[in-house]
C-alpha cells in the first residue's frame, strides 16, 4: 500500500524540516501522555505549536503561523499556566487507572481511529496536483486571507466576533465569586476563633517548622513534647508539593521518660476498671 | 518527500490527543489534550489549503483557532469553579451524581 497520496514533491529543505521537526512534535505529545504534572505537559504542548507554527508557515500560510505563535503560544499557553498556578502544584495526579479498564479502552481508541484516519488518507483521490506555493499566495498571503475574510466569510467572522463576547461573558460570570460580600476575617475575628474552637492546642499558633538540634529547615516537622512529629508545622504547600521530609524519621518513639509514664499510668487505668 | 505527510503527522497528532483525553484525569492535561487535537486538525486543514491551491482552508483553521480560544477560556473558567468548590482539577473527583 502506498501511503503517499502523491500529491506533489516538497523542496529538500522542507522535507529536511519536516524529519526533524515531525518526530519531536510526536515525542513531546507522547509526552503529554505520560508526564505526571501539569506544567510538563504545558511546555511540551508550547513546544508542539511552534513546531506546529514553522508548518504552517512552510505550507505557505505565514499569516496563520504568526497567529499561532501569537494566540496559542502567546495567549492561550499562558492562560493554561494561570490556571496552572491558581489551581496549585498539587494538581499533579498520579496515572495509575482507578477507573478500572480505561486502557484497554484507549489501547482500541488509538489503533481504532488511527487504522480509520490511513485507510482514508491512504484510498484518497485528489486528482489534482499541488501547485506551487505561488499560486496559493498569488495576492499575498495576508491580502487573499483578508479579502476572502470580509467578503466570503463576513458573515461567519461576525458571529464568531460574537461568540468571542459571549465566551468573555460567560467566563467572567463563572469565575465571578462573592468572596466581597463575606464577613472580613479580621484579627480579631481570627484570635476570638482561635481560643473558641476545638481544641486549645493551637491558640498560641501554629508550633514552628523543625529547628532543633539536627535540622533548622523549613520542610522539617517540629517535635512535640510527647516525641511525636506535627503535621501542623510544616507549610501545607510543601506537603502538597511532596518535599517534606519523612516525618517518622524524627519521631521519638522510644522517649524513654515520657512513653513510659504513658504506658505505666495506662496500666493503672485499667487495673482501676 | 510528499505533501501528505503532514497529513499523517496531524492525524498522529489527533490521535495522541484522543487517547489522552480518555486516560489523563487531571482536568486541565485533559484540557491540553483537546487544544493539541484542534490544533492537530489545523495542521489538515493548511496542508489541504496547500494542496488545492486555494485560501478556504486556511480561512477554517483561522475560525478554528478562534472558536478554540472561545473554548479555553469557557473550559478554564469551569475549571476553577470546580477547584473553588471542590479543592481538586481531577475529573474523577466530581462524581457527585454517582453518589
Amino acid at each position: 500500500m502506498n501511503l503517499a497520496l502523491e500529491v506533489g514533491q516538497v523542496g529538500t529543505a522542507e522535507a529536511v524540516q519536516f524529519f526533524i521537526l515531525a518526530p519531536i512534535a510526536v515525542i513531546a505529545a507522547l509526552g503529554i501522555l505520560f508526564v505526571k504534572k501539569a506544567v510538563h505537559a504545558a511546555l511540551m504542548l508550547v513546544s508542539i505549536m511552534i513546531i506546529l507554527a514553522i508548518f504552517y508557515i512552510a505550507n505557505g500560510a505565514a499569516f496563520l503561523g504568526v497567529v499561532q505563535i501569537i494566540v496559542y503560544t502567546g495567549a492561550v499557553m499562558m492562560l493554561f499556566l494561570f490556571i496552572l498556578m491558581l489551581v496549585g502544584v498539587d494538581s499533579s495526579d498520579s496515572l495509575k487507572e482507578n477507573l478500572k479498564g480505561i486502557r484497554p479502552v484507549a489501547i482500541t481508541l488509538a489503533i481504532g481511529i488511527s487504522l480509520l484516519l490511513i485507510s482514508l488518507l491512504s484510498r484518497a483521490q485528489i486528482s489534482e496536483q499541488a501547485p506551487d506555493l505561488a499560486v496559493l499566495n498569488s495576492e499575498g498571503n495576508v491580502e487573499g486571507i483578508a479579502r476572502l475574510l470580509f467578503t466570503e466569510y463576513v458573515w461567519a467572522f461576525e458571529v464568531v466576533s460574537a461568540l468571542l463576547i459571549t465566551a468573555a461573558v460567560g467566563a467572567m460570570v463563572l469565575a465571578h465569586s462573592e468572596k466581597s460580600r463575606e464577613i472580613s476575617r479580621t484579627q480579631r475575628y481570627k484570635s476570638v476563633a482561635r481560643f473558641r474552637g476545638d481544641s486549645l492546642a493551637t491558640a498560641a499558633g501554629l508550633p514552628g517548622s523543625g529547628v532543633y538540634a539536627r535540622h533548622n529547615a523549613l520542610d522539617v516537622p517540629a517535635l512535640l513534647p510527647d516525641g511525636s512529629a506535627s503535621e501542623l508545622s510544616v507549610s501545607k504547600t510543601l506537603q502538597a508539593r511532596g518535599d517534606v521530609i519523612d516525618q517518622s524519621k524524627f519521631a521519638l518513639d522510644q522517649l524513654p521518660g515520657v512513653n513510659e509514664a504513658d504506658e505505666s499510668s495506662a496500666v493503672e487505668r485499667e487495673e482501676e476498671r | 518527500m510528499d505533501i501528505s505527510y503532514y497529513l499523517y503527522l496531524s492525524a498522529a497528532l489527533f490521535v495522541i490527543g484522543a487517547v489522552g483525553v480518555v486516560i489523563r484525569r487531571n482536568a486541565i492535561v485533559i484540557f491540553m489534550c483537546i487544544e493539541l487535537m484542534l490544533n492537530a486538525s489545523n495542521l489538515a486543514f493548511v496542508t489541504f489549503a496547500r494542496i488545492h491551491g486555494n485560501l478556504e482552508g486556511q480561512m477554517v483553521a483561522f475560525f478554528t483557532m478562534v472558536v478554540a480560544a472561545c473554548e479555553v477560556v469557557v473550559g478554564l473558567a469551569i475549571i476553577v469553579m470546580i477547584y473553588r468548590s471542590r479543592r481538586s482539577a481531577s475529573v474523577d473527583d466530581a462524581s457527585l451524581l454517582r453518589r
